[in-house]
């Protein structure tokens, strides 16, 4: 299993083959569509992050040592964006999770997306990416 | 003289930018609009040659801050035919004078039980002061509903107006759907009734005169920032029957007559609600805008944005899964729309990239988009510098959006 620096190194390799905005968004868009759905049960108030323009959902479970993210947006490039953050994120500790920088996202281009003015959700989606990291990585060491 | 954009552009120097590497298109008015050189260069003339504090000091610079200050209330006086020019009071902006009559007004005049009527279409600087005083009185808030285009129901808001009701406030043009509403006939209703009506007159300011003393509104309030004016300073216009009676919003220095630790005595009117230092140079920007306003007249800019207004309409009529939020019967500078099948944050994300600022989202107004079940809106606001090559360049762009995501 790649760190979250490897995948995140694979994305930003991945996005300089564009040169033109409309095909890295073209791409943002499939992966929004393609991502794969969260549960009915997930997808309720209970784990809406609310944005003032686009609604993102999140759930996280804690298997084996590291951390699964589902979620949704009822936008399609918001929904792309998470596609990516799930991929770097999913599926590793918690420990690596919170200290993740997630610089890819500025190094392809997408930063202005995590902007407060934009407040699709996206940022305190990764906020709380790393809240449940944080909660998980506590239950840990109490059980320790 | 019919509007020629191409040569009005020249005067707002900041249409000359590019965003996104494309040459911008401003089509978020209803949010700010741009200022035109007149008014940036009236900033710059104030704290270049005339900064100095105002109402204090026997300094000439003080003297003649304090003369351009009070011209321009003068100034404002004219441009919407108040009756006195101490009827005029300087704000931060709408927000505040809704906040300043919500606060001042309650407090003297609503009691528990008390009714107070805004409309269903209302900005949220229209709706929480309101909610907030009403809590504090123990008073009830009323919603005049709106029917599916986005008009007001006349006949429900007849039905409303009693004996418990003490204010009306209503939205002159909604910032979220454009309907220009009937203000003389709910004045009229409210009037038959003794009942005072505000009218939030933000949006209508930019697009059509205003006679206060025509309307017999009781107060009227409206922002320099969407008039071509700068940000920061805003107008409140009320009867001197009704401000006379109310008691201070803020308090501090300009607002009194005598302190003393024991008691204070307030300042009479307009100085009475406007404690400290006021915006001396945005107040006097505000001024510059309304010459320019007044200079190119409210009959052609009608003229011109009516017909960008119709052009947009018929334009995107033509493109697949449009649906309008508000079609109402008279319009003002406002088109907000959505396609069924793309979210908004997504319409507006492309737009954004091709360099076209519009506005997506709830427009500050949420309970309009609960009423038409939509996540938001793509809104299109206009002012008199667009141009019709510019809803050309938005259609292009939409229909680059719906091949996106359609």
């Amino acid at each position: 299993m790649s760190t979250i620096r490897e995948k995140e190194q694979e994305i930003i390799d991945e996005f300089e083959l564009f040169d033109d905005w409309m095909d890295k968004y073209n791409v943002i868009i499939e992966l929004g569509k393609s991502l794969p759905p969260i549960k009915e049960e997930h997808k309720q108030e209970k784990f809406l992050i609310r944005g003032c323009q686009a609604r993102v959902w999140l759930h996280a479970d804690y298997k084996n040592g590291k951390v699964v993210y589902t979620a949704d947006s009822d936008a399609l490039i918001t929904k792309g964006i998470i596609a990516l953050l799930i991929r770097v994120l999913s599926g590793q500790p918690p420990r690596d999770i919170i200290d993740a920088d997630l610089s890819f996202i500025d190094r392809i281009g997408l930063k202005d997306h995590l902007s407060q003015t934009r407040s699709n959700g996206l940022i305190n989606m990764i906020k709380q990416m790393k809240l449940y990291a944080l909660a998980f990585q506590k239950t840990r060491s109490t059980k320790q | 003289m019919s509007i020629q954009p191409d040569i009005l552009r020249q005067a707002f120097p900041i249409l000359g930018r590019q965003v996104n590497n494309q040459p911008l298109v401003y089509l978020d008015n209803a949010a700010t609009t741009h200022k035109p050189t007149a008014v940036i260069d009236r900033l710059r003339q104030y704290y270049e040659s005339e900064n100095s504090n105002i109402h204090r000091a026997a300094h000439l610079l003080s003297q003649q801050a304090t003369e351009a200050h009070e011209q321009a209330r003068s100034s404002v006086q004219s441009f919407i035919n108040a009756r006195q020019q101490h009827e005029v009071i300087f704000t931060r902006g709408t927000t505040e004078a809704l906040n300043l009559v919500a606060f001042s007004f309650c407090k003297k005049f609503v009691r528990a039980g008390d009714e107070i009527l805004i409309s269903a279409m209302e900005h949220h600087s229209n709706i929480v002061p309101w909610q907030i005083a009403c809590q504090e009185h123990q008073a009830v808030l009323k919603i005049i509903p709106m029917n599916e285009k986005g008009d007001l129901q006349m006949d429900e808001y007849r039905d409303m107006l009693g004996s418990k009701t003490r204010l009306v406030s209503v939205t002159h043009v909604s910032n979220a759907l454009g309907t220009i509403n009937p203000v003389k006939e709910i004045i009229d209703l409210a009037h038959q009734q003794n009942v005072p009506v505000l009218i939030d007159g933000a949006q209508a300011v930019p697009h059509m005169p205003v006679d206060v003393q025509d309307l017999d509104c009781d107060f009227y309030c409206f922002s320099g920032h969407k008039m071509y004016g700068p940000m920061g300073v805003g107008i409140l216009y009320g009867k001197e029957e009704w401000l006379a009676k109310m008691p201070p919003y803020q308090s501090g220095g300009e607002m009194i007559k005598e302190v003393s630790f024991r008691k204070t005595t307030y300042n009479e009117l307009p100085f009475k609600f406007e404690a400290g230092t006021p915006n001396v140079a945005d107040i006097l920007g505000m001024e510059a805008a309304i010459r320019f306003i007044r200079e190119l007249g409210y009959a052609p800019v009608a003229e011109h944005e009516n017909d960008l207004l119709q052009y947009a309409i018929e334009n995107l009529k033509k493109l697949d899964n449009v649906r309008f939020i508000g079609t109402p019967a008279k319009r003002a500078g406002v088109v907000s729309f959505i396609f069924n099948d793309i979210h908004p944050y997504d319409t507006g994300t492309i737009l954004d990239k091709m360099g076209i600022a519009v506005r997506t989202g709830h427009h500050c107004a949420q309970p309009i988009m609960d009423f038409y079940q939509v996540p938001g809106t793509v809104r299109i606001s206009l002012a008199v510098y667009n141009t019709r090559q510019e809803i050309d360049v938005l259609i292009n762009a939409l229909k680059t959006v719906r091949e996106m995501f359609g």
